[in-house]
């Protein structure tokens, strides 16, 4: 079998894996869905027979089953009685701010990362190296959460000027289009400043352990022999090789960017999948609970399988392998 | 039979008692180590001493609104939270609980990821394949959000966090375990204690077991600091044991009181810097370890 089919395969098993974890964790455990539905509103009798009849729960497990899959294909994934509103609504304009946000913090924390890994490692041993990577890992001991309170309080309460919550400027009038771009972007600043504090330490440590070993080589001695200047050797010769590693450790990177990006959206009221988590969390809204928690967890799935294909096209030895 | 079961024993007790005492020498003499030492032997101190000389009555609340969120003083050094109680003294009780969690979470994942890894590793075959597929499946599925839809599901209590956690802080301990073992298994004296007709659960306890000790020790205190991590973040999201308050849920009702934005500083730094502390300290103590237990990596 072709190696690529074969991470093909296991994605969709992987998926089909999570699909129906979520059943059980949602459906079966509970007993009874319908009292997670209602716990969080008060329903009459009738409504709680009408829901009874929409999720198949008058039949067995498995047909109850067959229902989940069947809803989910059509993109059914419930009703929020919380919100009043169709979950899938709710999850799609969620789902896009949360895209926004980790776009930019991604970028942010990876090219910074690299940037001061290399700069760390290309000088190891040396004061600064050693201060970056004592630096590196009291951020990386952090909670996100916390930092985005600290920041908070330095810019929301302190030192003042930036905007610490949500996304747009509440009833702001914008006469075009940029200034709408450069009220979200400025609302991005905290957030993005959050997640890049704590997570740059993981980009750091391992661009500034990849890049020590590429500098033992033996072609970045021929690479000093012809007298290439340090600049050329670190930044053109080592880097480029020392990002291999960097790739695949980002794979283990995307978990954690996850849990950075839910308490990023709470703190800063980010109206993105984390703060959609959280106040279904607090108003003990089931079906989106079980909506966000489905979307994140398949979104992850598949964003690993794309790292591992960009993994297999940088590094021709790996697809052999 | 006697005598290789001599050998087998003495030998994995001498590995042991000298490794102890010798490890906590030796990231002693490393200087990151030390600082870590230090920092968990201050917490340590804080959350076993401290309660029974400072402690925290949760119903202690103020009797009016003055008594709330006020700013440090003589009475109270920490000043006081949203419902008028002693920060200082609740500070103190919830370097209790967010150890406790942290610990008793860790020991339920340690227990699985290295009986899979050994199990997996020693084994190999179909057993294995599955094992690991289970493993490869928890290690790529982002933790957070399942942890939350668990603790949303299952309750609020210190009992259901740390399954919650433990239950999901196993993947990669399993790998790394199951790697070393099956390293160990190609060792010439698992063949011979084999052909000497030990059984498997003899093997396993003798001979695979004591070797992965050492790396199951250094992977063990690095996880502590994921898991007090993850109690944090799950009792700041608002699932944590309302009757039992760690710095987690500090945090939860500075943030959910405006605590920040009243500039009441005094509530939400402390439970920070304490994360801060602890993560910091087993992080650097792990590391450390990792160092002196894998040369290999000395040079990195």
């Amino acid at each position: 079998m072709p190696p690529l089919l074969r991470r093909f395969l296991v994605l969709c098993a992987s998926i089909f894996a999570i699909l129906t974890f979520n059943f059980f964790l949602f459906h079966v455990i509970p007993g009874d869905p319908i009292r997670l539905i209602a716990r969080s509103q008060r329903l009459s009798p009738e409504q709680v027979e009408k829901l009874r009849q929409a999720y198949g729960l008058d039949g067995s497990i498995f047909s109850q089953y067959l229902t989940y899959l069947k809803n989910l294909a059509h993109g059914d994934l419930g009703y929020s009685f919380a919100l009043h509103e169709n979950v899938s609504d709710i999850v799609g304009r969620a789902l896009l701010n949360t895209l926004i946000l980790l776009t930019v913090s991604t970028t942010v924390v990876v090219l910074l990362g690299i940037i001061i890994g290399v700069f760390a490692g290309s000088r190891q041993g040396s004061t600064s190296d050693s201060a970056t990577v004592v630096t590196s890992l009291v951020f990386w001991s952090l909670p996100t959460f916390w930092v985005g309170m600290l920041l908070v309080f330095i810019f929301g309460v302190w030192i003042g000027g930036l905007p610490i919550s949500g996304i747009t400027t509440p009833n702001a009038e914008y006469q075009n289009y940029f200034q709408y771009i450069a009220d979200i972007a400025r609302h991005l600043i905290l957030p993005t400043l959050t997640l890049a504090l704590v997570d740059i330490a993981f980009f750091v440590i391992i661009t500034r352990t990849s890049l020590i070993e590429v500098m033992s080589e033996d072609y970045m001695l021929t690479a000093r022999g012809k007298g290439l200047s340090r600049r050329t050797m670190v930044w053109k010769h080592a880097t480029r090789n020392a990002l291999l590693p960097v790739v695949t450790a980002s794979v283990l990177y995307i978990s954690a960017l996850v849990a950075g990006a839910i308490q990023v959206e709470v703190v800063f009221s980010w109206p993105g999948m984390g703060l959609l988590t959280y106040n279904s969390v607090l108003a003990r809204d089931y079906p989106t609970l079980e909506a966000c928690f489905l979307i994140i967890s398949v979104a992850v799935l598949v964003a690993n399988f794309i790292a591992d294909l960009v993994y297999r096209r940088l590094d021709p030895r790996v697809a052999v392998a | 039979m006697m005598t290789f079961e001599l050998s087998a024993s003495d030998e994995s007790t001498v590995v042991q008692s000298t490794g102890l005492s010798a490890m906590l020498r030796s990231i002693w003499a490393d200087r990151l180590g030390r600082v870590g030492l230090i920092l968990l032997a201050v917490t340590a101190v804080v959350a076993i001493v401290g309660p029974m000389i400072f402690p925290f009555d949760p119903t202690d609340v103020g009797s009016d609104a003055s008594t709330i969120l006020q700013p440090p003083s003589s009475e109270h050094w920490l000043g006081t939270d949203e419902l008028g109680r002693d920060v200082f003294r609740e500070f103190i009780a919830g370097a209790r609980i967010s150890l406790f969690v942290g610990i008793m979470a860790t020991l339920i994942s340690t227990v699985i990821g290295a009986g899979i890894g050994i199990v997996a590793g020693y084994f190999r075959g179909p057993l294995d394949t599955t094992l690991m597929s289970a493993t490869d499946f928890f290690l790529v599925i982002p933790a957070l959000p399942l942890m939350i839809a668990m603790g949303a599901i299952f309750g609020q209590n210190l009992v259901i966090i740390i399954l919650v956690i433990g239950l999901l802080s196993w993947p990669r301990t399993a790998r790394i375990v199951r790697s070393q073992t099956l390293s160990l298994r190609q060792r010439q004296y698992v063949s011979r204690a084999k052909s000497l007709g030990a059984s498997d659960a003899r093997i396993i306890r003798r001979n695979v077991a004591p070797h992965v000790m050492q790396l199951i020790v250094a992977n063990t205190i690095l996880v502590v600091a994921g898991c007090i991590l993850a109690e944090a973040t799950l009792s700041f999201i608002g699932l944590g044991d309302p009757d039992r308050i760690s710095w987690g849920s500090m945090l939860h009702f500075a943030f959910v009181s405006g605590a920040v934005g009243l500039g009441a500083w005094w509530y939400f730094l402390p439970p920070g810097l304490g994360i801060l502390v602890v993560v910091l300290g087993f992080t650097l103590v792990g590391h450390s370890f990792e160092r002196i237990a894998n040369p290999r990596l000395k040079g990195e």
